[in-house]
């Protein structure tokens, strides 16, 4: 067997290694893995040792006292509590009820007049805003930690990279959704959030700082962390309950 | 064998009474607060104060952002007590809030360095310190120096590196959890943990020899 990388190793100390049983087996056989992974749990050992700064009855009376007058009195909800022999009968009448209305509806004519339906097409934009709100809030917090990456000589963007990857085919969706409902800013805006994702999910995991500053010149030229922001912050003022009518929003 | 002790977790109190006793009272202050006892609330910060207050402190790393996220989380707690269902545990529900309360706060100090600008000065200072060569190891053996230096290892992670490196090192959280809190992911989180592991390595094993 091949020597664990030193990723499986992580996984194997936080019991979290599928394999778990054949890379154990292989440490107890191999010197160089089995130091690889005391020095890991020497390092990690070494994390855990900081303990927590006290935080005992002064902290709980002074934290009180700042949330005691903040907190408002509730009002007690009304239940109704009935005896089981009394659901069942509570029960079974509604069956019955729903019942009889099904067979009425069912027989009796249509009303004449027309009903008040909501728009189908502001249902979808709303739903559709809300979604894209979440996933440019992940992009965002993707690409500011991109262009936040640092290293000596190599920069390692692998994380970023991960995830933009699985950002490319939500991304690609929503820019089709956009594109389709005829909204040509937000289509515009993912379609040039596509193509940094891209860029990212299909370069280098490691790159040399020339390069990596090369990218992150060309992710600040675009201004696309500001305008995902802001589209994002736009997106997520849709999301409140439904409501008829809605004005179909101009972003 | 190998791989098979589980991770030593500091920091977990001394005492913890058996969870269905503590689910117990705690519904039972619940349904206190939810009849318009306003002052029971008091109980459920009395037990649950420091275990929020732990994890808040390893997510921000300090007293004064750990103080707000536990005030912050206590006071949403409060706000949803209505959404809280009795039947799940009341601790359980609280962590998640204070997850997200402690998110809130990383993140937004992200902005902050964002705007500051992506060469922020005292990462990189804090990086600088940790890779000089020559810090004198009588200092080093202190512990407050352990404190300082992994301190400053953790604030080199990210907002995400940091949360789920604490999540799966301290509060024990399954990596397919992780990734539901974060909105990562499985194969996303586990790279992000990998990579704050490789920080944490780069930055503080070759002071291990010299902290021990």
């Amino acid at each position: 067997m091949s020597h664990v990388s030193e990723n499986d190793l992580v996984l194997l100390y936080y019991g979290e290694l599928p394999d778990h049983g054949k890379a154990a087996g292989h440490l107890e056989k191999c010197a160089q893995c089995r130091a690889e992974y005391e020095r890991l749990k020497r390092l990690l050992a070494t994390v855990g040792s900081v303990q927590v700064p006290e935080w005992s009855g002064n902290h709980i009376d002074a934290l009180w006292n700042r949330l005691r007058p903040r907190l408002e009195i509730r009002p007690e909800k009304p239940r109704v509590i009935l005896m089981p022999a009394r659901r069942w009968a509570m029960a079974a009448a509604i069956a019955a009820g729903l019942l009889i209305a099904f067979m009425l509806g069912r027989y009796w004519s249509r009303p004449q007049f027309e009903t008040a339906t909501v728009p189908g097409g502001s249902i979808r934009e709303r739903i559709l805003l809300v979604a894209v709100g979440d996933h440019l809030e992940r992009s965002q917090m993707m690409l500011l930690e991109l262009v936040n990456a640092q290293g000596d000589g190599m920069v390692d963007i692998a994380s970023e990279q991960v995830r933009a990857q699985d950002l490319v085919a939500d991304n690609r969706l929503y820019r089709q959704t956009a594109a389709r409902d005829g909204d040509a800013a937000v289509a515009g805006v993912l379609d040039q959030l596509e193509r940094i994702l891209l860029e990212i999910a299909h370069g280098p995991s490691q790159m040399p700082s020339q390069k990596f500053k090369a990218l992150r010149r060309s992710i600040e030229a675009q201004g696309i962390i500001l305008k995902v922001r802001l589209v994002g912050a736009r997106a997520r003022q849709f999301d409140r309950p439904p409501v008829r009518d809605s004005i179909r929003p101009s972003i | 064998m190998i791989g098979e002790n589980p991770p030593q977790h500091a920091n977990l109190p001394a005492s913890i009474p058996s969870k269905e006793r503590m689910d117990g009272c705690d519904a039972a202050i619940v349904e206190q607060i939810r009849a318009g006892d306003v002052d029971a609330f008091r109980d459920l910060v009395s037990r649950h104060g420091r275990t929020v207050y732990s994890m808040a402190y390893r997510m921000t790393g300090n007293e004064h952002d750990a103080e707000d996220v536990v005030q912050e989380t206590f006071m949403k707690a409060y706000q949803q007590m209505d959404r809280f269902e009795s039947r799940s545990s009341f601790g359980t529900w609280l962590h998640r809030i204070g997850i997200n309360c402690a998110l809130d706060v990383l993140r937004t100090r992200k902005s902050r360095q964002e705007v500051a600008g992506p060469q922020d000065p005292e990462s990189l200072q804090a990086l600088d310190s940790l890779s000089s060569n020559d810090p004198s190891p009588d200092i080093l053996a202190h512990d407050c120096e352990v404190r300082e230096h992994v301190t400053k290892a953790m604030d080199c992670l990210t907002a995400n590196e940091r949360a789920a490196f604490v999540l799966r090192h301290f509060q024990d959280m399954p990596i397919r959890e992780i990734g539901g809190v974060l909105g990562l992911k499985e194969r996303a989180t586990k790279v992000t943990i990998f990579r704050a592991v490789q920080k944490l390595r780069r930055t503080l094993e070759p002071l291990i020899g010299e902290l021990r």
